[in-house]
């Protein structure tokens, strides 16, 4: 057990020195904190159009990469708010992705067997109450059952999704939907949202996903939130104190598909095209990994997250053809050498140092 | 991952099974000046470049290597026969799927030197990329996404080189019809696309012919179920929109329950891979339908040419991919160096490709398509005839 | 519906062919959930590499089409099967101690044992689709197709007969090996009690290797029994496949082995009848509804948990 121990305090030391720069950071004046966020804020508006050398991607279009990062950014936070914040196991996120997306096309592209051809910016909040709809669907029957029960379910919730819309004809069948309309605006008699610019989107994404951040922190620190720690820690013992868990649990589903919905309608409005094909049990994992490798709970690190598994592949596109095995590789030794992600939730430093106290090593629920 | 193009990646090794046709006849006519003008030589420097679109790594790779491999032939050919005039070819990777496909498109339209597209290979990737490419005026001729409704769009740079599934499909069910005489058909379809369109299509040609129907899903291994539906049919052939690993298993559970009726099946079966899935013998006397010329029916040394210069075959739409890179070359020789010169260019273009007469309607479809339907003997895909 | 009336038992005897197959991979979830409480994610691929072991002995030993003898055939298909479990084993085994052994040492928290999971079975199924090949893989079946009896006007072809008979006999064994031997008590003690086992001077990490072996050699039975069956294997085989067993052990009772004969019946009945109903594109969602209805009722599967509970 030696070595094991070794390997604790080691993590432990690591887990210290995030928590050090937090403190750091905690201690400087608020007025400097500001500033330094607004920086970073403006930096990152401006990626697109810096394009600055080596992060950029050389092999494909960097704003539309960047794209692609806000709406894994936007699934990762939801889906935090499922697995890192309530505790609960969910394989099957890309099905709210996929209602959110499908809400949109449905309701917005005249192609759609609806045709109602609202707007995109009327269809948005539709995606998110359909997902939110759909995560209460899945919820009430199977928030009952334990973690890995959960966990085969909502992967079989993901397939359903997607092989329903794949054999109804209503919903295009394996064509999809085409012809979705882009968010609305114009700019001198152009429009904003236009195919060929990929940069207002990522605006538009980088906005939402600061407004989601702020939405979710203030749910954590809330009730709700407090609820969610609860459960999350031992779920029997908040019961007996008196959170109605089943309801906090539903809560937890409904707004992490709420997010999931709101990604999926963002990426229905850039592409103009949905289809079962991108939705595949693999984004799931895809998203799930974001959270665990940034670290669960904690909404910086999921971020990064989301990050490194939406932007590294396409970063290093000249591995084309092994991406996926290195991919795996990566998720070990992640695994192995950072079992709390890359940052990690505060609350969970504590579960570490008191499993360090704890000899025997008690298991402790995620 | 589940993608239904799985059929359209031919392997690389289709030409093995090719062989036997291909060994008989390839001594075809010389003079390779069959491939479109490769006239004066323009001599001024053109320093552009094609862009190849399509799956070059992952699950789906092996068809788009093939096109691959027919462009870059066009283009070395091409290069070597006018040193004043090096074409350059970009990749884009897009591993056949549609959520990768616009970022490369936009990769590929922010690159002023890329002047023409060859592909994209899919039809999923072709809608998530054709409406920027439409935008940016950047002309792409595809040489293996057979989605007729891809045409409707009214996307002006959208060409294509072979026919679409619409063409297919009514040649398959003459085929059933005249050739075998089969008056009781199982439809079955793999729920895709590609699949369920082309069954379709099918379906409504066959009109009172069809007996029975049945969907199943791609990646499935086990067809009991579709099997027991088509035995109770007592149908004399069995037509099979899809990919070859779902057909190959499908022809060999139908073989092992002692289902004797006539496979036919499409394009995206006609794949060594199918009769691999079915185990050999299994697969013999299946027919399947493609909108392609056999390889050794290619025009000019095309085949000859591929073989010297792979050291194998050209495989599925490796021709379409040099033909498709020709009508390029011969614009840009032509002069025609700007996107929108060389749209007009291809828009109007005329000649002779190693596949068929090339000239294209204004919905972008090629006006000359010939469906051909190939019999499984002896383990080989073979030619077997025109369908008229 | 007069479809399935009509085709009962020959979807049945279908049925519980691709029901038996589920069966022995989802041994392996199950033995692994019973004494770590962990999804082995990576057991798809378990699998996946026991099929592939199978297909080259078999390239390697078998001569194309007529084979003499039914004494070489058995010889021929026992090697193959050897040859399976080796490669299931040693892959179980790998995967124990890359993605599950250095975790335990450190305690980490029960996702990241999925996450590392998950990653092994991404890099070990792309290590063979770039390293083997990407395309669908012949694999010579042995057994002709021969009906054996007609039953209920239904055909009973050799290979079904062989599936379901081996699986019991395997399945039979692994509960024999597990409730009799001192090995297997070994498995029970650490699946009730880790700590209290150590204390009683069990070799944790030997029991939990042992219970990733044992899973493996079942997975490479499956594995041979796979490719006997349809005569192919691929880079991604495992995938679906894995979903499908696991979702059988969690529909029989997740930890408990003869929950995942139960549930593995009970999935490739349901999906097969299914099929019949409702048409073979909503297979996959048969499985899924008839997993969420049971468990809605059952919340720890038809037999429910236990590996080293109930069966103390």
């Amino acid at each position: 057990m030696s070595t094991g121990e070794r390997l604790q305090a080691i993590d432990l030391r690591r887990v210290r020195a995030v928590s050090g720069m937090r403190r750091w950071w905690s201690r400087l004046p608020r007025g400097t904190r500001f500033a330094v966020l607004a920086v970073v804020a403006v930096l990152l508006y401006l990626l697109p159009v810096l394009n600055p050398p080596i992060i950029t991607t050389p092999d494909s279009d960097f704003a539309t990469v960047l794209f692609t990062v806000t709406t894994y950014c936007l699934a990762a936070l939801g889906l935090n708010v499922v697995v890192g914040m309530a505790g609960l196991l969910d394989l099957g996120y890309v099905g709210f992705y996929a209602v959110g997306a499908y809400s949109v096309a449905m309701f917005a592209s005249p192609s759609s067997s609806i045709a109602t051809k609202y707007p995109w910016l009327v269809c948005v909040p539709i995606a998110i109450a359909l997902s939110m709809i759909a995560g209460a669907i899945l919820g009430g029957p199977t928030l009952r059952l334990r973690g890995d029960y959960l966990a085969i379910v909502t992967l079989g919730f993901g397939e359903i999704v997607r092989l329903s819309a794949v054999n109804s004809p209503g919903l295009g069948a394996a064509a999809g939907i085409t012809s979705i309309p882009h968010p609305p605006g114009a700019l001198n008699g152009q429009p904003i949202f236009s195919v060929l610019d990929a940069k207002p989107y990522y605006w538009l994404g980088l906005t939402l996903v600061f407004v989601v951040v702020a939405l979710v922190r203030n749910i954590e620190n809330s009730r709700v939130g407090r609820s969610w720690l609860a459960i999350r820690e031992d779920e029997d013992a908040a019961e007996l104190m008196g959170v109605p868990t089943f309801k906090f649990k539903l809560w937890a589903f409904a707004i992490g598909a709420a997010v999931g919905g709101l990604s999926g309608a963002m990426f229905a409005g850039k592409q103009g095209f949905v289809s079962p094909d991108s939705f595949p049990v693999l984004t799931s994992v895809l998203f799930l990994a974001a959270v665990v490798v940034g670290g669960a709970g904690n909404r910086l690190g999921v971020i990064v997250g989301a990050i490194a598994v939406a932007y590294l592949p396409e970063r290093f596109r000249g591995f084309q053809n092994s991406r996926y095995m290195i991919f795996g590789l990566a998720l070990i030794l992640m695994s192995i050498f950072r079992p709390q992600g890359l940052i990690p939730n505060r609350r969970r430093e504590v579960e570490l140092a008191d499993r360090k106290l704890d000899e025997v090593g008690v298991e402790v629920n995620a | 991952m589940r993608q239904r193009h799985i059929g359209r990646f031919a392997a690389v090794a289709v030409a093995i099974a090719l062989a036997v046709a291909g060994c008989s006849s390839s001594s075809s006519t010389s003079g390779g000046g069959s491939t479109p003008a490769a006239s004066g030589g323009s001599s001024g420097s053109c320093d552009v470049s094609l862009g190849f679109f399509g799956a070059l790594t992952g699950q789906y790779a092996n068809l788009g290597v093939n096109i691959y491999d027919g462009v870059k032939l066009a283009i070395d050919q091409h290069n070597k026969k006018n040193p004043g005039c090096q074409v350059g070819l970009v990749k884009y990777d897009s591993q056949g799927s549609p959520d990768q496909a616009p970022a490369l498109a936009q990769q590929a339209i922010n690159n002023p030197k890329v002047v023409g597209i060859v592909g994209p290979a899919f039809s999923g990737e072709s809608k998530a990329a054709d409406p920027l490419f439409a935008q940016a005026g950047l002309t792409t001729i595809t040489p293996s996404a057979t989605n007729p409704k891809l045409a409707d769009n009214g996307w002006k740079t959208f060409f294509r080189i072979l026919g679409n599934d619409n063409a297919q499909g009514p040649a398959a069910a003459k085929y059933i019809t005249n050739v075998l005489k089969a008056t009781k058909v199982f439809v079955v379809d793999d729920a895709s696309e590609y699949g369920k369109g082309l069954a379709d299509v099918v379906r409504k040609s066959l009109g009172s012919a069809v007996v029975g129907n049945d969907t199943v899903q791609s990646g499935q291994t086990d067809f009991s179920a579709t099997v027991t539906k088509i035995k109770a049919s007592g149908a004399d052939a069995v037509y099979y929109g899809g990919y070859y690993p779902e057909a190959g298993l499908l022809v060999k559970q139908m073989r092992g329950a002692g289902v004797t009726a006539t496979f036919v099946s499409d394009d995206g079966s006609k794949d060594p891979g199918f009769i691999q899935a079915a185990g050999g013998k299994d697969a013999n006397g299946s027919i399947l339908t493609c909108p392609c010329l056999p390889p050794d029916k290619a025009g000019g040394t095309f085949f000859a040419d591929f073989k010297a210069a792979y050291g194998q075959e050209p495989g599925t739409y490796a021709a379409e991919g040099f033909d498709a890179a020709n009508v390029f070359l011969a614009g840009i020789d032509a002069g025609k160096v700007t996107r929108a010169d060389l749209l007009s260019f291809v828009a109007s273009y005329k000649g002779q490709g190693v596949t068929k007469q090339i000239s294209f309607d204004s919905k972008g479809e090629v006006s000359q398509v010939s469906v051909w339907a190939y019999k499984v003997e002896n383990g080989q895909i073979v030619a077997d005839q025109v369908i008229n | 519906m007069k479809f399935l009336i009509d085709n009962f038992w020959t979807l049945t005897s279908t049925g519980l062919t691709q029901g038996a197959i589920y069966a022995l991979i989802a041994l392996g979830y199950t033995l692994v959930y019973g004494v770590l409480q962990l999804i082995n994610f990576a057991h798809s691929e378990v699998f996946m590499v026991g099929s592939f072991f199978a297909m080259w002995t078999l390239n390697a030993l078998a001569s194309h089409e007529g084979h003499a003898g039914a004494l070489l055939i058995i010889g021929l298909l026992v090697l193959a099967g050897i040859a399976a479990m080796i490669g299931s084993g040693i892959t179980a085994l790998f995967v124990e101690f890359i993605a599950y052994r250095p975790l335990r040492r450190r305690n980490a928290p029960r996702l990241v044992f999925l996450i590392s999971a998950i990653g092994a079975s991404i890099a070990i199924s792309e290590a063979f689709g770039i390293f083997i090949s990407r395309n669908i893989l012949p694999v010579p079946q042995l057994v002709q197709p021969k009906v054996v009896l007609t039953l209920f006007g239904s055909q009973i072809y050799n290979m079904q007969v062989i599936i379901v008979a081996a699986s019991i006999v395997m399945m039979v064994g692994l509960d024999q090996f597990i409730r009799r031997t001192r090995l297997g008590r070994g498995v029970r003690a650490v699946a009730q009690d880790q700590d209290t086992a150590a204390l009683m001077g069990v070799n944790k990490d030997r029991v939990i290797a042992l219970t990733f072996l044992l899973g493996g050699l079942m997975a490479g039975g499956a594995a041979l029994l796979y490719t006997q069956q349809f005569g192919l294997t691929r880079f991604n085989v495992g995938f679906l496949l894995g979903i499908k067993a696991f979702t059988a052990a969690v529909l029989g009772g997740i930890g408990n082995l003869r929950g995942a004969l139960l549930g593995g019946l009970v999935l490739g009945l349901a999906e097969n009848y299914g099929s019949a109903l409702v048409g073979s594109q909503w297979r996959d969602v048969v499985a899924f509804v008839l997993l969420i209805v049971i468990l809605m009722f059952r919340p720890t599967g038809i037999l429910g948990e236990s590996l080293g509970k109930a069966r103390a």
